[in-house]
């Protein structure tokens, strides 16, 4: 049971320091051993020295049951970068939790070592420290694992963006070739950087061109009109093309809540309506033979 | 990991109504929401704060994040003493008001932020509570 | 009371809204305007949003009754630089203002404003030259 005496560890963690940290790196490198591209054993080492002075001081300062207190900040801060560069790096989230976990084995090594004589306290200080770093080492997991998500979320956005170019076809009209399945969230995407592009370019004709999406539901029906009002808020006109009859009654049917959009059959009507919208004329010139 | 947060602000004037924008807008910035996100939280609060301010005559705007102990999302919760709402669907169509406006806000409050919840009572005034999670 | 400052540019009088816009602001702005085109006989309004950061229902409705009522009295109104965001909020609050006429950035608006009173001028040149 833990008793009223104040613990044992820190004292032990700061005689020992030098030596717990360099029977930690090897443990650490033992689990790592095929991670050497991801991170360097200098870094390793400069991670490792770093996490045991905090880690000392935490020990010091406070209670070793509850690392909530803030006495503890500076440990939780510290696992908490660890897990976000970690996230980012690549490594899995036992890897990320080896970090703490692999310094159960020297920090016991010392602990028996010191209480070797005294039993009784040496099963206390070992429970101490077992509680402890398997807190220390599920708070990583935990922060590992919403980082990694995060990650995840930005990667996902970063794609959703990169997979819908919007280009300029001539001075003042958009384009953007839709492409594959569009659900809502791509759709939205999609929508907001295209509005964002036509106020960037000062651009006021956008044609949407949706030859090259396979199914066209209602909900999607909706969003490209909605877009299409936003636009004309914001003193642009939107222009939907490459639309099968099926689509086209629904979006005359929906049309009437949004207003009327302008619909052509394919890319080539629709630029053609965008050129005279802007008082542009595309003449051929006469055969030179 | 957020410690849990609150901020009760005042609901009597149009600077208090624009004070209700800006500290939405603050906190969805900090929870990084996207624009269009913050956008329609703002816009929706404006719509039930100044309803609080004309119907309720006044009330309040209290803010709080986390919301259910998640990891974040922000509530806010517009509650007056009015005279209270009897018919609270028809309130919700589009196009109805008492007041001379477009009937849009309630019914566009809730299409702008999915969770909404409203509770009225005749004589006892009205609560209307929008969440956004993360 | 604070008041939102009307600039007359040539025969437009132009407005760039950059406060946060309170309701009684809002309506100040309304009359000040209606006002303000009779006193200088103004042929066009042009009124920048590219600093507002939201446009409810209130807002709106002043919008739709600025660009009413300066139409009854002889000019044009158009809104320039509505922010993407808030563009997609006011379709999805339902708020309809396609009454508006509304331009991407203040020169597409100018441009939209000149080119509006052209028929006129260019009628009146026609018919003088009738003569
Ligand atoms: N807090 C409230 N207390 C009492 N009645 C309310 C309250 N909020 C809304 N109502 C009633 O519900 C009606 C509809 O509200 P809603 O916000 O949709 O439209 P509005 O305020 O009349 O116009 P708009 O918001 O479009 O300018 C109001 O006209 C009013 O009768
Ligand atoms: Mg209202």
């Amino acid at each position: 049971m833990p008793t009223n005496n104040p613990s044992r560890i820190a004292e032990i963690l700061a005689r020992h320091q030098q030596a717990i940290l360099e029977d930690w790196l090897l443990a650490q490198l033992a689990a790592f051993s095929a991670r050497h591209n991801l991170i360097s054993e200098a870094d390793l080492r400069r991670q490792s020295a770093d996490f045991i002075g905090i880690f000392g001081t935490a020990c010091q300062a406070g209670t070793l049951t509850d690392i909530a207190t803030p006495a503890w900040q500076p440990v939780r801060d510290f696992l908490a970068s660890i897990s976000r560069s970690r996230a980012s790096q690549g490594f899995s989230p036992s890897e990320t939790a080896t970090f703490v976990f692999s310094l159960k084995q020297p920090l016991f090594a010392h602990i028996r070592q010191e209480l070797a004589a005294n039993a009784e306290s040496l099963a206390d200080e070992m429970w101490t420290a077992t509680v402890l770093i398997d807190k220390l080492g599920l708070y990583t997991t935990e922060l590992f694992q919403t980082a990694r998500e995060e990650v995840i979320k930005r990667q996902q956005m970063e794609m959703l963006e990169l997979s819908t170019p919007v280009v300029k076809l001539w001075d003042g009209i958009l384009a953007v070739p839709l492409i594959g399945t569009l659900d809502s969230a791509r759709t939205q995407v999609v929508m907001e950087s295209l509005l964002q592009s036509i106020v960037d370019t000062g651009s006021n004709i956008a044609i949407v061109d949706i030859t090259g999406v396979p199914t066209v539901d209602t909900l999607i029906a909706q969003n490209l009109l909605k877009t299409a009002a936003a636009a004309r808020l914001m003193g642009a006109q939107c222009i939907i093309c490459g639309i099968r009859p099926q689509i086209a009654q629904t979006m005359v049917h929906l049309g009437v809540a949004f207003g009327e959009v302008v619909t052509r059959a394919t890319l080539a009507d629709a630029l053609a309506f965008a050129f005279r919208e802007i008082g542009c004329t595309v003449s051929r010139q006469a055969p030179r033979n | 990991m957020n410690p849990p947060r609150s901020e009760t602000l005042p609901l009597r004037s149009d600077e208090d109504l624009v004070r209700v924008r800006q500290a939405v807008r603050a906190w969805m910035v900090e929870q990084n929401f996207n624009l269009v996100e913050q956008t329609k939280m703002v816009t929706a609060a404006s719509e039930l704060g100044r309803n609080a301010l004309v119907y309720g005559g006044g009330g309040s705007a209290r803010l709080e994040s986390p919301v259910d102990g998640g990891h974040g999302g922000i509530r806010v919760t517009f509650e007056d003493h009015g005279p209270g709402i009897a018919d609270i669907a028809q309130a919700l169509s589009n196009g109805f008001s008492t007041g001379g406006g477009l009937g849009l806000g309630l019914g566009g409050a809730k299409r702008l932020v999915k969770d909404f919840e409203i509770f009225s009572e005749p004589g006892q005034g009205t609560r209307v509570i929008i969440t956004i999670r993360k | 009371m604070e008041r939102i400052p009307i600039l007359l540019v040539g025969e437009f009088l132009l407005v760039s809204i950059q406060v946060d816009l309170h309701d009684r602001l809002a309506l100040a702005l309304q009359d000040d305007l209606t006002t303000e085109v009779v006193k200088v006989r103004a042929k066009g309004v042009l009124i920048d949003i590219s600093s507002l950061e939201i446009v409810d229902s209130f807002i709106g409705r002043v919008l739709g009754n600025i660009a009413a009522l300066t139409a009854m009295l002889g000019a044009n109104a158009v809104v320039v630089g509505m922010r993407p965001a808030v563009a997609i909020t006011i379709v999805e609050l339902g708020l309809d203002l396609s009454c508006l006429r509304t331009a991407i950035n203040v020169d597409q608006g100018m441009a939209m404003l000149r080119l509006l009173l052209r028929p006129v001028a260019s009628q009146g040149s026609d018919e003088s030259a009738e003569k």
